[in-house]
């Protein structure tokens, strides 16, 4: 048998702090098509960079066709055949598409572009497998679809017999998706190897010919595709870990908190990015969305916190409609928010706490007098703060960074809870967050619940979605495709929920 | 308290040390001794002497304070534009504009004394302001830099204050030559501090300290109770340090790009006042220039810190007018170039290198407390900090 096209030995990479992957092993062979799946953050894209030259692996081997190499950067791996499509574009606007496609790797004759060379070859891989890509066009006045075309020839034209396309389909309406995987069935017949990145299995499972499932930085299990469901492969993503839900009272009210009717956004470029997407939080409600990440759960939060515009649809909260409203105006309604990435959305770092305690609520008592500071009235209540929610910190005086995450999500928590706030968007509350505080950090939230409040809870942990929420939403590509109990749920039937599974095999 | 406050003494010394090693190295190379150029430098920046005889005056000194009014009102406008990252390098255009406006308006009108002088500060301010703001709104509504708007708005502002000062406010007369304004009535004029000097016994000879001075402290000190003490300084340094966190509090950043423009713009309106009001009286082609590119020299040595900035344009005032002995000792004053320079590179270097420190320290100090609190658990150590964002 033939060496395969891409084989990875035992690949570990470590990160400070954290193994992005450990003793990952798999074999592509030559002229299929290799899916690659997991969730977001499963080690997928670090997996790839190893593979084409960003990075060096810790330990392991990367051989191609048989070979082993040891590359330097991805220059390397194209001189070895290697191509990488982003899944951001790399192109230059306001060139064409030839100019693009030969940028950095110019045919010359006598210190000229030779444009005709360079038409006369982009011609002719395009033809070879069915691209039709139009050499002179300007960049910035194709779709999304040709843009991509224009990528992948872009590495062919260097030589590439080994395709890496990370999520391709990301950016991609269904037509375009059709059209991509017409391109690759052509690639695959004229001999290249594809590795197709993806966490969408019902695409996978068309495309693919065999598929390599990645969970928690390690590979699980390689499957001929025609031999699994996509059941399957959501249950090799997500693992078999059985979760035990909290049993509790309901809490749960007649009055409605929050009321999202047929919310809709489109992203700048005019993806939709939510789609009709309506729900009710009652006070006293946790609503956990599920949904595997980018499928518009942290726009959904930007949105109802007032920093996206949406395009049609409306917000009420406490029977008032707020759907214009400016942030300020919501925060100070009463909206409560733990921001899914706390350095970048909830702390002043090289603030002092008692400045970040003022963060969010720069209108509100007791911090604030008019126009005025109140520094010893924020100390005070920043005091508070650290002793009711345990922040574990020598004076409320210390900038923000000297705090552990764990110690930094307490302090952001205790900040929202304060001042009565009728709705909290808690987004990944527990993410980086050592054990001893994501106990803590369910039981305020249980405690707050129990209290009144009404609670969007957005996370990745399925356990916490499950044992936390009252009411679970599925989110897929910007809607909300199912409603659960989390009473009678299993991590499974979520995580097929998730990924797109249980709606392809139900119909 | 009191490691913190040696800490940040550290940074401009450090730096001081470094430029004057440098410096010192160019003397050399250029056969010349540092100690008697250093030495030279001082007896006639702090006592006036020219010569080793010569009697010691205030007259540098005043010299030297009048320099630092406009590069710290200059150093105050570019400042507060960098607590919310913004960079106005476009003051230069802005107080030209101002000054041309409130010298001409100024000499237009008759007022009594403190109404005109009210009167011509509030011209210039506002137009200041205006001139800022065209940088701002460009930025909010059509995503033009900053940088760009302003550095291009200096170049208009030159070309447009000198064809004011031509077509509408060029006093008459054939022996205008320099093509001046109209001089503004002694009721437009800014008393200056020479009683003060006086009754503390010191002689300035015939040069005038600036009683925009007081000014110039009453604004820096309502730039830091701004920025301090008051809600909207805390939404603009939130802005400045994280903006999205600033957007996701409430802040809305348009908004905040414009206002900021504006107050920057407004102290970056005041700058030429010095002059206009306590020297010329009057606006012509040699009006001061560049004062703006110090101020951001200034903000930058002061670390946005109104007494930083303080002694930083004194530091640059000294400079400058010590230069002047130079070359009547055959030294090439030159020589001060090279210092600013290497004192604004080591400072910026310097300042990088204390707060590496202080973040360290802070990290070990809240480390170091909970552990001898609870023992070994105190949760896992800080995670990184590759974003901890210094106020600029």
């Amino acid at each position: 048998m033939a060496a395969p096209a891409v084989e990875l030995r035992g690949i570990t990479k470590r990160f400070p702090g954290v193994v992005a992957n450990r003793d990952v092993s798999l074999s592509v062979a030559r002229g299929e098509v290799h899916a690659i799946v997991g969730e977001n953050g499963a080690g997928k894209s670090t997996l790839m960079k190893t593979l084409y030259g960003m990075h060096r692996p810790d330990e392991g081997a990367v051989l191609v066709d048989g070979k082993e190499m040891k590359f330097r950067s991805p220059s390397d791996a194209i001189d070895a055949g290697i191509g990488m499509v982003h899944q951001h574009f790399m192109l230059a606007d306001n060139f064409t598409v030839l100019e693009n496609v030969v940028l950095g790797n110019e045919p010359t004759s006598g210190g000229r572009l030779d444009v005709k060379r360079a038409r006369a070859k982009i011609a002719e891989i395009s033809d070879a497998y069915g691209l039709g890509v139009v050499p002179d066009r300007l960049v910035e006045d194709l779709g999304v679809g040709d843009r991509q075309r224009v990528e992948i020839l872009k590495v062919l034209y260097r030589g590439a017999k080994i395709l890496i396309l990370d999520e391709p389909t990301a950016v991609l309406v269904p037509q375009e998706v059709d059209e991509l995987f017409g391109n690759l069935a052509e690639l695959k017949s004229e001999g290249v190897t594809v590795i197709f990145i993806s966490h969408k299995l019902d695409e996978v499972l068309r495309v693919a010919d065999s598929v390599t499932v990645i969970r928690a930085g390690t590979t699980v299990r390689t499957v001929r595709a025609g031999e699994v469901s996509a059941r399957d492969l959501a249950e090799l993503m997500v693992g078999s870990e059985l979760p035990t839900p909290e049993t509790r009272e309901s809490t749960v009210t007649d009055t409605v908190e929050l009321a999202v009717r047929g919310l809709t956004l489109n992203a700048p470029d005019g993806r939709r990015i939510l789609d009709d997407v309506s729900f009710d939080i009652h006070r006293g409600e946790v609503v956990g969305i599920a949904g595997v990440e980018g499928n518009g759960q942290a726009e959904l939060v930007e949105t109802l916190l007032g920093l996206r515009e949406p395009i049609a649809g409306s917000v009420s909260l406490g029977g008032q409609d707020i759907t214009h409203w400016s942030t300020r105006r919501r925060r100070e309604s009463g909206i409560g928010y733990i921001p899914e990435d706390r350095h970048r959305q909830g702390l002043l770092l090289a603030a002092s706490l008692w400045e970040n305690r003022i963060l969010g609520h720069q209108t509100q008592a007791p911090m604030v007098r008019g126009p005025w500071i109140d520094r010893a009235a924020s100390r005070r209540d920043t005091e508070r703060i650290i002793r009711e929610y345990d922040v574990r910190t020598p004076s409320a005086d210390v900038p923000a960074f000297a705090l552990s995450g764990g110690n930094q999500q307490k302090l952001i928590i205790g900040r929202e809870m304060s001042g009565s706030p009728s709705l909290l968007v808690a987004s990944h509350p527990t993410r980086g967050v050592d054990v001893g505080a994501q106990a803590a950090i369910w039981e305020q939230l249980r405690d707050a619940r129990a209290a009144g409040l009404a609670v969007l809870l957005i996370s990745a942990d399925l356990e916490e979605l499950i044992g936390m929420s009252d009411t679970l939403h599925v989110m897929l590509r910007g809607r909300l495709v199912a409603q659960l109990d989390p009473a009678r749920l299993t991590p499974e039937e979520l995580g097929s929920h998730m990924t797109g599974a249980a709606l392809r095999d139900t119909g | 308290m009191l490691r913190r406050g040696l800490l940040l003494l550290a940074a401009p010394l450090l730096a001081l040390a470094v430029a004057l090693v440098i410096s010192s190295i160019a003397l050399l190379l250029s056969h010349h001794s540092p100690l008697s150029t250093y030495s030279k430098m001082v007896s006639y920046g702090v006592c006036s002497k020219a010569f080793p005889d010569a009697p010691c005056t205030a007259e540098s000194m005043v010299s030297i304070l009048d320099r630092a009014v406009p590069y710290f009102l200059s150093a105050l406008a570019v400042a507060i534009g960098f607590r919310m990252a913004l960079f106005n390098i476009g003051v230069g255009g802005q107080y030209h504009m101002a000054a041309v406006l409130a010298a001409g308006l100024g000499a237009a009108v008759s007022l009594p004394a403190p109404l005109h002088v009210a009167f011509i500060l509030a011209v210039a301010v506002v137009t200041g302001a205006m001139w800022a703001g065209i940088a701002g709104l460009l930025k909010v509504t059509r995503g033009v830099s900053e940088v760009i708007s302003t550095i291009m708005l200096n170049f208009i502002g030159g070309g447009l204050s000198t064809y004011l000062l031509v077509t509408f406010f060029k006093a008459g007369g054939s022996d205008n030559l320099s093509g001046a304004s109209k001089t503004l009535p002694t009721s437009a004029w800014f008393p200056s501090l020479n009683p003060l000097l006086k009754a503390l016994g010191l002689t300035a000879g015939d040069t005038d300290l600036y009683g925009f001075a007081i000014v110039a402290i009453v604004v820096g000190i309502g730039y830091s109770i701004l920025l301090q003490r008051t809600r909207f300084g805390f939404d603009l340094r939130a802005s400045g340090v994280n903006p999205w966190a600033a957007q996701a509090s409430g802040v809305a950043q348009k908004g905040m790009v414009v206002k900021t423009m504006l107050i920057s713009g407004a102290i970056a309106g005041l700058v030429g006042m010095p002059h206009l009001l306590g020297f010329a009286h009057k606006y012509s082609n040699d009006f001061p220039a560049g004062l703006g590119f110090t101020g951001i020299t200034v903000a930058l040595l002061g670390r946005n810190r109104p007494i930083g900035m303080v002694l930083g344009a004194i530091l640059i005032g000294f400079l400058e007018r010590s230069a002047q002995v130079l070359d009547l000792n055959g030294i090439p004053k030159e020589i001060v170039v090279i210092m600013q320079g290497t004192i604004v590179l080591s400072v910026v270097v310097a300042y990088e290198v204390v707060r590496r420190a202080e973040v360290a320290a802070a990290e070990r100090a809240v480390r170091r407390r909970l552990d001898s609190d609870d023992g070994p658990d105190a949760g896992p150590p800080p995670e990184p900090q590759a974003s901890a964002a210094v106020p600029v």
